[in-house]
């Protein structure tokens, strides 16, 4: 069986978000990107189908500042092929675009599966698999949270609102979007990623041209109206803690 | 240039989601832009009872057996074939485990734009607007509304679902489907949740954690808090994606809506797929040591300390508080 990841790095959302001049789109100077939290599950989703049923892992990454620690840390996890897409990709890239560049690659591995994340925090223009799978008519699911293969379909679970599965069969080649992997991603430890550094070998894919249109054009980008704030309790743990009691008293809640 | 608006009108199990109404309420601020309809999509089979209330001009019902139960194969050839022969102004559709699974696969199959996260939608002097909401809840991006067609995928928060209700039934007017044969994904079962020791979304007071627990060592800290409010603790995504708590303690998108009287967060972001879950709490109070976390704006109360420090003081508070009246009483 083989897996392709195609992952996306966004913005970490610890490091504050600053907007450039132009007020329509973020400034990248000091940003600081990190790989997409359900990229990283469905990364691990894949090398748990590895250990399980065998497979050969491929991730894919656009060529971003943070794009070889990715791969570098997957080919430490199980991961197989590293492949770094170099082209003119800006940290803030559509997935349109992403989408486009992704699509030759995976179809020249012809994988049995390909495994997304479920969505990014940046995902203006939607997640990257369900476009994925629309540019290479392949069937797709999201929302997933458990993957069984056997022979040319798999099983997925998919999660609904409210707790509610849903099992549904899908033929095989298909992109899932990943929810969380069957377990939380693995920890690796920083001496096997330098290992990994030293022995995995970074594929180069070039793209010339990247094709955003499809995704919306941004007139204003702005923090949130900060209006009705939360009423900011000050003072030090004792005071906010005697505070809060109050608050709940006077909530009836303590009764 | 088209002028209807169409909205695909998300069901599960014979129940209308919610998120349809909010779409509805956002159909009908569109359609004052542009003059047209609002016209609901209903696929299923034997579910034209669902179109009741409706608040739209009218209803295009697709009826087939394979369209009985949500799959992403069926709807998405359903919604691909009206979409070319019918055109319209935009598509709303749910940022959800229906919409999201097929608005991508339309928008690179048909080459029509996608605007996800959408939070509001404007029509203003003939222009229509998207304000959507995106990194975890700290940006919002406005811009106009793609044409001559549109995919948006809505988030709730912007309009109130009421708005998409009406007691008056809408005209239904039956559609035809498109070859169904052939497909590439089938329902086989649905899984109920399984047996809960609690329901949360009945619980009266919530004691959250989120990723700022840090680790599973640390939950006996909220559940002594919870045991001594006489309350319950439940988590945002990470904490169950980690195993930490079951998925029956899950608030938010992709678990449970909780409405209890107090909603204590501790350690929590406040990332839109959790808050989805919360606003129905009477009152929220949200701890976290970054100041700048989305959560403040949806609580009534904050501190921006670490939970570490005031979550053991708090409890201690709250039991003496607690037993100071019974006290008093003897």
């Amino acid at each position: 069986m083989k897996i392709v990841v195609p992952v996306k790095l966004v913005p970490d959302l610890v490091e504050e978000l600053l907007i450039d001049e132009s007020g329509t789109a973020l400034d990248t100077t000091w940003l600081s990107l990190i790989l997409s939290e359900f990229d990283d599950h469905a990364i691990e989703q894949a090398i748990l189908l590895k250990e399980r049923d065998g497979a050969q892992v491929t991730v894919v990454v656009p060529d971003v500042e943070g794009a070889d620690d990715v791969l570098f840390t997957a080919a430490a996890k199980g991961a197989d092929r590293l492949i770094r897409l170099v082209g003119p990709f800006e940290p803030t890239v559509n997935n349109h675009a992403l989408a486009r560049a992704f699509a030759p690659v995976v179809r020249e591995l012809q994988p049995d599966l390909v495994l997304t994340g479920v969505q990014a925090h940046s995902d203006l223009d939607g997640p990257v698999g369900p476009q994925l799978a629309g540019l290479l008519g392949l069937p797709y699911v999201g929302y997933v949270a458990g993957v069984r293969v056997q022979g040319d379909r798999c099983l997925v679970r998919k999660e609904h609102p409210g707790a509610l599965l849903a099992e549904m069969e899908v033929a095989l080649p298909a992109v899932l979007g990943i929810q969380a992997a069957e377990e939380p991603p693995r920890y690796v430890a920083f001496s096997k990623i330098r290992q990994a550094m030293k022995t995995a070998a970074i594929e180069e894919w070039p793209v010339d041209e990247l094709d955003p249109s499809g995704g919306p054009a941004v007139r204003r980008l702005f923090q949130p109206e900060v209006g009705e704030r939360a009423t900011m309790l000050e003072g030090d743990v004792d005071e906010i803690a005697t505070r809060l009691v109050g608050i709940l008293e006077e909530l009836g809640v303590l009764a | 240039m088209h002028q209807e608006i169409y909205v695909l009108v998300e069901h599960l199990r014979g129940q209308v989601a919610e998120i349809s109404y909010v779409m509805l309420a956002a159909a009908q601020e569109l359609a004052r832009g542009t003059g047209g309809p609002v016209v609901a999509l209903l696929l299923g089979h034997d579910a034209q009872a669902l179109a009741q209330d409706l608040a739209a001009d009218r209803v295009l019902y697709v009826d087939h057996p394979a369209l009985a139960e949500f799959t992403p194969d069926a709807y998405q050839r359903v919604l691909a074939d009206l979409m070319e022969r019918k055109p319209p102004r935009a598509l709303l559709l749910g940022e959800t485990s229906v919409g999201a699974d097929v608005a991508g696969r339309l928008s690179a199959q048909l080459g029509l734009p996608l605007v996800g996260y959408c939070r509001t939608l404007r029509a203003d002097d003939g222009t229509l607007t998207f304000v959507s909401q995106i990194c975890g809840g700290r940006l919002m991006a406005e811009g106009e509304l793609p044409a001559p067609t549109a995919l948006v995928t809505m988030i709730p928060g912007g309009f109130k679902p009421e708005q998409g209700r009406s007691p008056h039934p809408p005209e239904v007017i039956p559609e035809p489907a498109p070859s169904l044969e052939g497909l590439r994904i089938t329902l086989k079962q649905y899984i109920e949740p399984e047996e809960e020791d609690v329901d949360i979304a009945k619980a009266p007071i919530l004691v959250a954690v989120g990723r700022g627990i840090q680790n599973q060592d640390n939950l006996p800290l909220a559940e002594a808090l919870a045991e001594a409010l006489g309350g319950v603790v439940c988590a945002s995504r990470p904490v169950v994606d980690q195993g930490w708590l079951p998925t029956t303690r899950l608030v938010g998108k992709s678990g449970k809506r909780v409405r209890p009287k107090v909603y204590l967060a501790l350690g929590i972001s406040g990332a839109p797929e959790h808050v989805q879950g919360i606003t129905d709490s009477e009152v929220i109070i949200a701890v976290n040591t970054d100041p700048a976390a989305p959560i403040f704006d949806v609580a009534q109360y904050g501190a921006a300390v670490d939970l570490f420090d005031l979550v053991p003081v708090l409890t201690e508070k709250v039991r003496q508080a607690r037993s100071a009246p019974a006290l008093a009483a003897a």
